[in-house]
C-alpha cells in the first residue's frame, strides 16, 4: 500500500532556509543543498522548497539551488513561492522540480491552475493554501498569510480541484508555528471535501503529532520546517516510530 | 551511452541527471543516428496517451525504436512503459508500440474502494512476482515512486513487479525479452530507483 509521506519544508531567501514562527521573525537556518543532502540521507519522502523572497535579483540564485538539489537527488521536489504565469512553472520545471506549488499567483488569477493543468498534468498542480479561522469561518489568507482574502477557504479548495489542483497543502496559520499538534479539525473539513492527497502543515512539535495526524485516514503527508531543521525530531527516528504505531513508512 | 529519447513529453533533468550521477554516460537526443550508437535507451514520459503517442511519431522514431528493441536494453518509465503496450484506453482508444502484450486501462475502474485516491501518487513498496537482472541490487518490498491514473494490464507472462493498491495489483515492471518497463520513477524513487537503473545499465 501507499506509504505516508514525511516531507521537510525549505523557506530559501537569499539563498539560505529560514523559518519563521507564525511567518515572523525569520532565522537563518543553513546552506539548502546542505540541507538537503542531509534529509535525503534521513529519509524524507519529497522535498518542497519555497522561494521566499520571489524578488527578481534573488530567483537566478533559487533556481541555482533547485539544479543543484536535483542534480544529486532523487525524491519528488516540490517547488513554490512567487509562481504566478505558466513562464514560473516552466523555469522551476525545467531545474528538476516535479511538482509547482501555487498559493497567491491562484488568487490573484485563479485561471493558471487550469492552464498548468492542462499543460503539465494534475498531478504537477499543488494547490498550497494557508488558512485561519475568522468568524467561524476557515478564511483564506494571502501574501505569507498576512491579507484576509474573505474566500471560503473550502469552497477555495473544492474549486481548485475542479480546476485540476493535483495536491493540496492546507496550512493553519492558526497552529503554525505553536507546536501544539496539526489542526485536525481543519484538516477534517479539507478531506471531506476533496479527493486529492492532502498535505498537512503547522502546529508539528513532536513525534506524537504525526502519529495523531496519520490516525485520520484522509491525510497523505505531514510537512514540517523548524522542528526538522533543528533536529529537534530526526526524520529516520519519527518514521520509525511511526511505523512501530502501524503507519505505513517507507523505510 | 544511454540515448534518452526525447520526444517533447515531461521533464528530463532528474532521469539525467540520475544517470550521470551512476558515473553513466547520458543523452538526451531525438537523433535516429544517437539512438542507433547507443547501447541502451530509455523512453520516458508523463502526461496523457495519445498526445504522446502523437509526438513520439511526429519524430519520425517508432521505427527506430522498434528495431532497437530487437537489439538492445530499452526501458520505457511511467508513460513511457504504458507507450509499450499494444492499445491504451486513456480518453479514446489509441495503439501503442505493440512491443508488449497488454493493455493500458483506467486505475479507478478497478478499484473497490472509492475512497482510494487517484492518481495513485506516492511511495509503494515493489514485490517482486518473477526474479529479473533488474532486480540484482533491488529486494522485494523496497518502496517506488508512482504517479499515474492508469494501469497495464491483461500482462501477467511479462510481470515482474507489482504494487498493491487496494484490491489492485499494478503492475510496476514489466520484460519482454530486451524490452523493460517500469510504471514508477526510478529516477525518483532515491537509491533504490538508482540501484534499477544501474543494474539496467549492466544489461
Amino acid at each position: 500500500m501507499l506509504a505516508k509521506r514525511i516531507i521537510p519544508c525549505l523557506d530559501v531567501r537569499d539563498g539560505r532556509v529560514v523559518k519563521g514562527t507564525n511567518f515572523e521573525g525569520l532565522r537563518d537556518m543553513a546552506d539548502p543543498v546542505d540541507m538537503a543532502r542531509f534529509y535525503n540521507k534521513s529519509g524524507a519522502d519529497e522535498l518542497v522548497f519555497y522561494d521566499i523572497t520571489a524578488s527578481a535579483e534573488d530567483r537566478g540564485l533559487f533556481t541555482d539551488i533547485l539544479r543543484r538539489v536535483a542534480s544529486e537527488i532523487f525524491i519528488p521536489m516540490t517547488v513554490g513561492g512567487g509562481i504566478r504565469t505558466l513562464d514560473d512553472f516552466d523555469r522551476v520545471l525545467k531545474c528538476g522540480a516535479d511538482k509547482v506549488s501555487v498559493n497567491s499567483g491562484a488568487i490573484a488569477d485563479p485561471s493558471i491552475i487550469g492552464a498548468a493543468a492542462k499543460k503539465y498534468g494534475d498531478q504537477c498542480v499543488v494547490l498550497s493554501m494557508d488558512v485561519k479561522r475568522v468568524d467561524g469561518q476557515f478564511r483564506l489568507f494571502a501574501k505569507g498569510g498576512r491579507e484576509d482574502t474573505g474566500i471560503d477557504a473550502m469552497e477555495w479548495a473544492v474549486r481548485g480541484v475542479g480546476d485540476g489542483a493535483g495536491e493540496i497543502v492546507l496550512n493553519s496559520i492558526d497552529t503554525d508555528g505553536v507546536k501544539n499538534g496539526f489542526d485536525l479539525e481543519m484538516l477534517d473539513a479539507l478531506t471531506a471535501r476533496v479527493g486529492v492527497p492532502v498535505i498537512a502543515s503547522g502546529g508539528a512539535g513532536n513525534m506524537e503529532h504525526f502519529a495523531e495526524l496519520f490516525t485520520h485516514p484522509g491525510i497523505d503527508a505531514g510537512l514540517a520546517a523548524s522542528i526538522f531543521h533543528t533536529k529537534q525530531v530526526d526524520i529516520k527516528d519519527l518514521k520509525r516510530f511511526l511505523r512501530d504505531k502501524g503507519v505505513e513508512m517507507r523505510l | 551511452m544511454i540515448a534518452i529519447v526525447d520526444y517533447g513529453v515531461g521533464n528530463l533533468f532528474s532521469l539525467s541527471s540520475s544517470l550521470r550521477a551512476l558515473g553513466l554516460e547520458a543523452e538526451v537526443t531525438r537523433d535516429a543516428g544517437r539512438l542507433r550508437a547507443a547501447n541502451r535507451i530509455i523512453l520516458p514520459g508523463v502526461g496523457a496517451f495519445g498526445d504522446a503517442k502523437a509526438k513520439l511519431e511526429a519524430t519520425g522514431l517508432v521505427p527506430v525504436l522498434l528495431e532497437a528493441a530487437e537489439e538492445k536494453p530499452l526501458l520505457g518509465i511511467c508513460l513511457g512503459m504504458q507507450l509499450l503496450f499494444d492499445k491504451s484506453f486513456e480518453y479514446g482508444e489509441h495503439t501503442g508500440l505493440g512491443l508488449m502484450p497488454g493493455v493500458v486501462s483506467d486505475l479507478r475502474k478497478d478499484l473497490d474502494n472509492l475512497s482510494l485516491k487517484v492518481p495513485h501518487m506516492g511511495w509503494n513498496s515493489l514485490q517482486i512476482v518473477k526474479d529479473d537482472p533488474l532486480f540484482r541490487y533491488f529486494s522485494g518490498g523496497e518502496y517506488v515512486y508512482y504517479v499515474h491514473s492508469f494501469y497495464a494490464k491483461d500482462c501477467a507472462e511479462s510481470t515482474l513487479g507489482v504494487s498493491q493498491y487496494g484490491n489492485v495489483a499494478v503492475t510496476g515492471v514489466v520484460r519482454r525479452g530486451n524490452v523493460w518497463g517500469t510504471q514508477f520513477h526510478p529516477e525518483k524513487s532515491g537509491d533504490a530507483g538508482l540501484r534499477l537503473l544501474r543494474a539496467f545499465a549492466d544489461m
